[in-house]
Formats: C-alpha cells, sequence, structure tokens
C-alpha cells in the first residue's frame, strides 16, 4: 500500500437515534500513515463518529470505507479483521485476567488461532513472544501477572492500548485516550502512543489541545454532525470557520499549550 | 507457566507440567483408584460411583457458570438427554442391533448432549445474560414436556430401563458387579476432568473467560462473542452427555426427572457451593451433592430446608463457594499467618455449632409438628427428647439458638477485623517485593482473581 492510499474514508455518513440526527453528512479522507485528531465542542458527535467506524452502530445512510472496501453496517469483528482497532473512553479491559491474558486475548485471533481448542496456549510460542513483546511495549514487564482490575487507571489505560494495538491492525482508532490523566501521565502517554503506533494510521478524539497538537498531523473538526475542517494544526488553528464555531477560547487554550509542547 | 514456555520452547505442545500440580492430578487419580479399597461396601460404591457422575456433571456445568458467566437453568437438558440415548444405546447392544462396547456408553451419551447443544444451544448462546438465562429455562420446560408427551422415547412415567451387562463380556468384565462399573465411570471422569481442564489452557478456553469479563470488548478484538458461546455451550454440553451416558450406565434407567428443572437447579446449587470461580470448585461441588442427598437425607426429614440455609449463607458470606474459602486460606498460609487464625476458626466453630444445635432443634420440632402432629409429640433429638407440647423444649432450642447466634455474630465481627489486618499485612508486604500470591495459580488468572476479589470481605 503506498503513502497515499486511503486508509479511511467517510462518504456522506449519517446517523440518527430517534429524531435527533447526531451525524449530518461527514465526509473525511484519511490517507495511510496519518494520525489525524478529531475535536469538537461536547455533542459534537465524535464518539459517535468512532462508533459508527468501528462497527459498534450501523450509519443511518452514507458509506465507510476501510483500505478501500465498504465496512458500514458490519459487525465490530467483522471490522476488526480487516485491520481496524479502537480503544474506548471508558477503559474497556478483560478485569479478572492478567495483564498478560489480556494481551494475548487481543492477538489471538490475528495470528490465526480463532476458536481453536485443541491447541494450548502455552504452545504458542509465536502469540506468547508476541504478548511478551507487547508487554515491554506498554510498560507493564513488572505487572505481567497483576489482575487487569488491579492495576492503577494509568496503567489500566496502557493496558487499553495495549490491547488495541496487539492485533496489528493497521488502523487504530483511540477515544480520548488521556481522559482522566494528571500532566505529567498525560504527557509520558503520548510518547507512548506515538511509540506503538508507528507507521500505522491513528484516529484519535481528543479533549487536550496539547494533545491534539503534540500528536496529530491532521486536524479534523467536527461540529454539529459535520467535518467543518480537515487540515494541518496550523492552518486549523487559522481556519476563522473553526474559531467561530468552536469558539476562540478553546484553541486559544491550545495556542498555549502548544507553545509548550515537546518539540519532535 | 508461561514465562517457563518462553524460556523452554522445545518442550513443546504446552505439556510440561510443575511438580506441583503432577501431584495434584497423581493424587485425585489415587483417591479414585483406592477409594473403593478403602469404602468396600456395596453403599459406599454406589455413592463413589454417582459422585464420579456428578464431578464431570458439575465440571461441565461450571464451563458456563464458571468459565463463560453463562447462567443456565437447562443443564439437565444436555446430561439428561445423553441419559436416554444412552440407555437406548444399551437395548440396542444388548438386542445385538449396536455394535458398541458397554464400555463407550458414556461416549453415546457424550454424542447425544453434544448434538443437543448444537441444536438448542445455537438459539440459546444468541443471546448472554438474563435472556441466555430465561431461554435455557424455556427449554428445560420444553424438553420435560416433551419427555412426558413422548413416551415412545422417554418411556413416559416410568421412563426407560436397560441391562448393562445384557453385552458381550471382555476379560471378564461384564459391569454386573458394582465394582467394575465404579472404576469404568472414575476411568471417565478422571479424563473428563482432565480435559475441561485442559480446555482452560485453550485459546477457545480463554476467549470464554474474556466474553464473560467483557462480552463488548471481545467483539472489537476479531471474536464473535456469539461463536465464542456457541462452541463453548457444545464443548460442555459434551461433556453434560458423558455424564449423562454415565448416569445410565450405573443407575440402568432414565426418567423424565433426569432431564427436568429440579436436576438442573442441583447442577447450579452444587457447582456454586463447592465454587465456581475455581476449576476444583465443582468437583467439591459435586461430592457435596451425592454425599447431602445420600447421607443428609438419612439423618433428618427437613434436609432440603438445611441445604437451602447453607446456600442462602454461603451466597451471602462467601459468594465464591467453599473453594474460595479454600484459595483464601491458602494465600494466608502462604504468608505464613494461618497459625494466627485457628484461634478464630474454632471459637467460630464452636459458636457456630451451638447455633445449629439450636437452630436444628427448632426446625426439627417445626417439622415433627407438621409431619406427625397428631402422634406423638415427642421426638428423639441428638441425645435429647425434645417434646413439641412443651414450653420447655421450644424456649430451651431458642435460648441456644439466640445465645449461639449471639456469640456468633460477635465472634464473626472481630474475625473480620483480624482478617483485615492480615490481609493489609499481606497487600503491604506485596508492594515490596512483590512475591506474587498467586505464583502456583497464575496461569490459571481465575484463581487469583476470586482470591482479591474476596479477600476483604470474609
Amino acid at each position: 500500500m503506498t503513502a497515499s492510499a486511503c486508509a479511511v474514508e467517510l462518504r456522506d455518513l449519517r446517523k440518527s437515534f430517534g429524531k435527533t440526527e447526531i451525524i449530518r453528512g461527514a465526509n473525511l479522507v484519511v490517507r495511510s500513515g496519518e494520525r489525524v485528531a478529531v475535536i469538537g465542542p461536547n455533542g459534537a458527535g465524535k464518539s459517535t463518529l468512532f462508533n459508527l467506524v468501528s462497527g459498534r452502530f450501523g450509519p443511518s445512510s452514507g458509506q465507510i470505507l476501510l483500505n478501500g472496501e465498504r465496512i458500514d453496517g458490519m459487525l465490530p469483528y467483522e471490522i476488526n479483521r480487516r485491520g481496524l482497532a479502537r480503544s474506548f473512553q471508558i477503559t474497556n479491559i478483560f478485569g479478572r485476567l492478567s495483564v498478560f491474558e489480556n494481551l494475548r486475548c487481543g492477538l489471538l485471533w490475528s495470528m490465526g488461532y480463532r476458536y481453536a481448542f485443541w491447541k494450548f496456549l502455552a504452545s504458542l510460542t509465536d502469540a506468547n513472544e508476541r504478548a511478551e513483546q507487547l508487554l515491554r511495549m506498554i510498560r507493564l514487564e513488572h505487572k505481567r501477572e497483576t489482575l487487569a482490575m488491579n492495576l492503577t487507571y494509568a496503567e489500566q489505560r496502557a493496558l487499553e492500548i495495549g490491547i488495541t494495538i496487539a492485533g496489528g491492525a493497521s488502523v487504530i482508532l483511540l477515544d480520548e485516550p488521556t481522559a482522566g490523566m494528571s500532566k505529567s501521565e498525560t504527557a509520558r502517554f503520548i510518547d507512548l502512543i506515538r511509540e506503538v503506533t508507528v507507521g500505522k494510521t491513528l484516529l484519535t478524539v481528543e479533549h487536550d489541545m496539547g494533545v491534539v497538537f503534540g500528536l496529530a498531523d491532521k486536524i479534523a473538526v467536527l461540529v454539529y454532525g459535520e467535518v467543518i475542517a480537515f487540515d494541518t494544526p496550523d492552518a486549523v488553528r487559522a481556519n476563522p470557520r473553526v474559531q467561530e464555531a468552536y469558539l476562540g477560547s478553546v484553541l486559544a487554550d491550545a495556542q498555549a499549550a502548544g507553545a509548550a509542547r515537546p518539540t519532535h | 507457566m508461561s514465562t517457563g514456555v518462553a524460556r523452554a520452547p522445545i518442550v513443546a505442545q504446552g505439556r510440561q507440567m510443575p511438580a506441583g500440580r503432577l501431584l495434584v492430578w497423581g493424587a485425585f487419580a489415587l483417591v479414585f483408584a483406592i477409594a473403593p479399597q478403602i469404602f468396600r461396601s456395596d453403599f459406599s460404591v454406589s455413592i463413589l460411583s454417582q459422585v464420579a457422575i456428578a464431578i464431570v456433571a458439575c465440571l461441565s456445568y461450571n464451563m458456563l457458570l464458571g468459565q463463560g458467566g453463562m447462567l443456565s437453568f437447562g443443564h439437565a437438558v444436555y446430561s439428561g438427554l445423553g441419559t436416554f440415548v444412552a440407555v437406548h444405546a444399551m437395548l440396542a447392544i444388548a438386542s445385538g442391533t449396536l455394535p458398541v462396547p458397554t464400555s463407550l456408553i458414556p461416549l453415546v451419551g457424550g454424542l447425544a448432549g453434544m448434538f443437543f447443544a448444537v441444536i438448542l444451544g445455537y438459539v440459546t448462546t444468541k443471546k448472554a445474560g438474563t435472556p441466555f438465562a430465561m431461554i435455557t429455562l424455556g427449554l428445560g420446560e420444553l424438553v420435560t414436556a416433551m419427555a412426558l408427551m413422548i413416551p415412545e422415547f422417554f418411556g413416559g412415567e416410568g421412563g426407560v430401563s436397560a441391562n448393562r451387562s445384557a453385552g458381550k463380556g471382555f476379560l471378564g468384565i461384564t459391569y454386573g458387579p458394582q465394582i467394575q462399573v465404579y472404576y469404568l465411570l472414575a476411568l471417565y471422569a478422571f479424563v473428563c476432568t482432565a480435559a475441561m481442564f485442559a480446555f482452560t489452557r485453550t485459546p477457545l478456553g480463554r476467549m470464554l473467560n474474556a466474553v464473560r469479563d467483557n462480552p463488548e470488548r471481545v467483539e472489537f478484538i476479531g471474536y464473535s462473542t456469539q461463536r465464542v458461546r456457541f462452541l463453548s455451550f457444545i464443548i460442555a454440553g459434551f461433556f453434560a452427555g458423558i455424564a449423562g451416558g454415565m448416569a445410565a450406565l450405573n443407575f440402568e434407567i432414565a426418567t423424565a426427572e433426569v432431564v427436568g428443572a429440579g436436576r438442573s437447579g442441583l447442577y447450579l446449587f452444587f457447582t456454586f457451593l463447592g465454587g465456581a470461580t475455581f476449576f476444583f470448585g465443582p468437583i467439591i461441588g459435586a461430592v457435596l451433592m451425592v454425599l447431602g442427598f445420600a447421607l443428609f437425607s438419612e439423618v433428618t426429614k427437613a434436609w432440603q430446608l438445611y441445604l437451602g440455609l447453607i446456600f442462602l449463607f454461603m451466597v451471602m458470606y462467601a459468594p465464591g463457594g467453599i473453594a474460595s474459602l479454600i484459595m483464601m486460606n491458602v494465600r494466608v498460609a502462604k504468608y505464613k499467618k494461618l497459625h494466627r487464625l485457628w484461634g478464630w476458626y474454632a471459637g467460630l466453630a464452636a459458636a457456630s455449632l451451638v447455633m445449629l444445635v439450636g437452630a436444628a432443634a427448632l426446625i426439627e420440632m417445626v417439622y415433627h409438628l407438621q409431619l406427625e402432629g397428631a402422634g406423638d409429640p415427642k421426638l428423639r433429638y441428638l441425645w435429647l427428647t425434645l417434646d413439641t407440647h412443651s414450653a420447655l423444649s421450644w424456649l430451651g432450642a431458642a435460648a441456644v439458638f439466640a445465645v449461639g447466634l449471639a456469640v456468633l455474630e460477635v465472634m464473626r465481627r472481630r474475625f473480620a477485623q483480624a482478617w483485615g489486618a492480615i490481609q493489609a499485612e499481606i497487600e503491604a508486604g506485596m508492594t515490596f517485593k512483590e512475591p506474587s500470591p498467586a505464583e502456583a495459580s497464575a496461569d490459571l488468572p481465575e484463581h487469583a482473581a476470586a482470591v482479591a476479589a474476596s479477600a476483604g470481605k470474609p
């Protein structure tokens, strides 16, 4: 796949809950390898958009394409098998399994073990090695056997990312990955996200503008269910329509945070 | 375990066993082997045979309940239909139309259970949670009704009976004597237990745990939760059917009761009592189930009432079942703090005994009044004679009960503090050196989970 290939495309995507239309004709073309932050005011439909793309809900109308293939109306696991994985805003892990088991569950399907009940997990050398590798990537080696429910919040967020990337999906959706973290945790966490998503297409919903400008190549601004701008961070910042719709104050904060962000 | 594998991938197939586990399995096999040599009476051997059957049944039930979070009220459908098909297979063997050795009858039951689990399970496992439970309940009623509507297969009220020793004998094994049946059933129980334990170590077995913990997330890592539940349900149905086939061989009869809600309820009850969060919990439950029926029912007519009370107390105070009580104490013992609890346990046991003596006296007197009220007002109770017409008996029993209860409650509260202190010490110790309390159980994640979850509340 070439760098310019289209990883995710939304065509006039719409979603209504009852009579309320949340996504109102969203269009977006994310190229392979791009890091895109989706921003917008509360209730703009950011999480709904992720839920549509990942298959949690089916769209009311419109199309979603993953690597050129229509995926709208598919079930979450069908979409996942085609190379799209997502994390959740509210930590969504396997609480009564160990950290290692969590990661291994995340990669079993992609490594072809599927519903096998005639193989021992312990004998799946490749899966176990990959899980160990993931464990190091998310820096939880020392918590290998700890039950996921006994981890600290920040560790659970890291595990959440670990499970998401475990299957080797090429498109990663992160729904507010740093929500609820302290400033220092956030900074470290952004480094982690950047590290584990190298070479992947990344879409992230984020409220922290410091994170947005630190992480994203491009920003999509979602307001009332429409993508009103999709451009580089600087261009979006300068866009008068964005300033008007999404209040100058948020971006002012962002500029302050952006100025302080670590350079890469 | 997995670290060991990473270091030594040459020992492939995940077959290498830590010495401790080998010991446990060896002991398990040994118990099966020598139990009938110690308890030699016909009655004992019959009880032991039933234990073997119950172990397979309860373990297969726990595949759904403990490992998959599926609360089934109709598991007896699969063991029961296995029994019926197995009995018919025994009849066919006797008439010479089925060229299958009698030893394979449990397997016939297993295939039958699996067959029905494929058909009925497809509908059942479309749903999870409460709808799942409701469907199992409905299907249980459906099959029970059918058992009475189709006497050609189910034999109506009287059931269907067969003769296990009708087939050709093999090396003198005719399955005439109960002891021969016992050893066959014990072999099946051991192999099935090992197979079901192995299942917990496979990709499907682990994903079943994942579905239990967080079905939503499973859908986003490539798995269909329905498919995971369905496949596991079929496997559970297979083992339930084996238990049913074992029962056919043991009792040589199948009646409508074996597919009924009562039987399904017993599986749930005793699996929970034994402990659904640990693999070995249902084995304890199975032993209790058989002993409860065989022995308890001899001691008192009100035994089901006691069973209900025990269940109530377990749900309230030890929701992890007996297995979790054991594992919680094993954890304390690992940190060499168990000796501080012996005194408490002795005290709690004494207080419980006093309370129980009082409560049981009251219950027995009420039962006596209800059942034989018109006759003799006196009844034997332990070494005493109680008189249901005498205020002294009632007051005395009530007083013993009240004193026992009061002492028990006071002790329970103090014990909870002592227990909490020990847990706090263990937790504090862990943050320094991380001695992995779950070392022996690390590769069975439920262990540590259950221990940690219930550690705080004795």
